[in-house]
């Protein structure tokens, strides 16, 4: 593999900071699509792993995953790229807003059209989820760490760490439970 | 020295909130009562502003909080601060992980986390659909988005621009 210079680095991963729309989850397909899909820079297995060790190590999700793919393809300076493309559109975004822009909030037009964008993260979120779902679930084990997964979740509320550790146990048991049948 | 302690207050948010950029919320309300630089009001309009403009809402509301306190310096210093102890664990982990991916116990953990992952991610999708799909019009819109998307793998970029021209028509017509 040719090796990614660490100016499209910065520019892809500032792309993908303009075009996140809610927070690091909503920029996962947009990761699936550019650095999985066209680029190949990493597999779809690879990007869950990112994500996984993302959701429960210090700092925002978005810029944990940018950091894995940058140190994964040019080191410390790649980690480092990534991280200030994924900030850089938010830097200029929020002092525009802050600074000149903030009745555009409320203007009817702008609203309108985040209606819309909302629709699509949610659409993506689910279309990124089907993608995955090959990679990320596999046989009757990840059928039930996912079931259990979502009724904590979504009935319980339990919290994103908590769902995390217990799948992670979960899956150390299951490797445990392997060995032991195979004695 | 107002940026060494900006710096110092976004270096620990970005230390102790694991899990996302709403996480620092709680912590940014902290900051909001132990010092004069932005009231819990200015906070409440800071999160609607960082949620509904492109980039990821942590660092949004990092880069504004810095900003509303000590300017576009102190927004920088605010949003370089927060990322900086996730850069130095990242760094670490994936250095480990470079070592030990071939582990079974590390495949293991990872293949048990990797089906909950999934779970949390269509949870975050979930927490915005109650004020999103309101009507018949946005839910038809969603179905129809979704299975566009199984049909022509294009860039999500098109699909989110598409989707904001649709939402202005949608209130037009």
């Amino acid at each position: 593999m040719t090796k990614v210079s660490l100016w499209r680095l910065y520019a892809l991963f500032f792309k993908m900071g303009l075009f996140t729309f809610g927070g690091g989850y909503a920029m996962l397909p947009i990761l699936q699509s550019e650095a999985v899909s066209k680029e190949k820079w990493v597999s779809q297995e690879e990007l869950l792993n990112y994500y996984s060790i993302g959701q429960c190590t210090p700092g925002i999700i978005a810029v944990n995953a940018a950091s894995f793919i940058g140190y994964k393809l040019r080191g410390v300076l790649g980690l480092i790229c990534a991280t200030l493309g994924v900030i850089s559109p938010s830097v200029v975004i929020i002092t525009l807003v802050a600074l000149l822009l903030r009745q555009y909030m409320d203007n009817q037009y702008v609203q309108w059209a985040f209606s819309g964008i909302r629709v699509s993260v949610i659409a993506l979120i689910i279309s990124t989820v089907l993608d995955m779902w090959q990679k990320g679930v596999r046989g009757l084990f990840g059928y039930v760490v996912f079931a259990l997964a979502t009724i904590f979740l979504f009935w319980l509320k339990w919290s994103a760490i908590a769902i995390v550790v217990l799948a992670a146990l979960s899956g150390l048991c299951s490797l445990l439970w392997q060995k032991r049948k195979q004695k | 020295m107002i940026y060494a302690l900006l710096a110092w207050e976004f270096f620990k948010i970005g230390l102790f909130a694991i899990g996302g950029g709403l996480v620092t919320v709680p912590f940014l309300f902290d900051l909001a009562q132990k010092y004069p630089w932005f009231s819990t009001q200015e906070l409440t309009d800071m999160i609607a502003v960082s949620q509904s403009v492109p980039g990821a809402v942590g660092i949004n509301m990092a880069t504004y909080a810095g900003f509303t306190t000590a300017g576009f310096a102190g927004g920088l210093v605010a949003v370089l601060s927060e990322v900086l102890p996730s850069m130095i664990v990242i760094y670490t982990i994936a250095r480990l992980l470079n070592r030990w991916h071939e582990n079974k116990y590390v495949s293991a953990i990872l293949g048990g986390i990797r089906p909950a992952v999934l779970a949390l991610i269509l949870y975050a999708g979930w927490s915005i659909t109650a004020q999103t799909i309101t009507n018949w019009q946005t839910l038809g819109l969603l179905a129809i988005l979704v299975l566009a998307m199984r049909l022509y793998k294009i860039s999500p970029i098109y699909y989110i621009v598409l989707s904001a021209v649709i939402g202005v028509v949608l209130h037009l017509v």
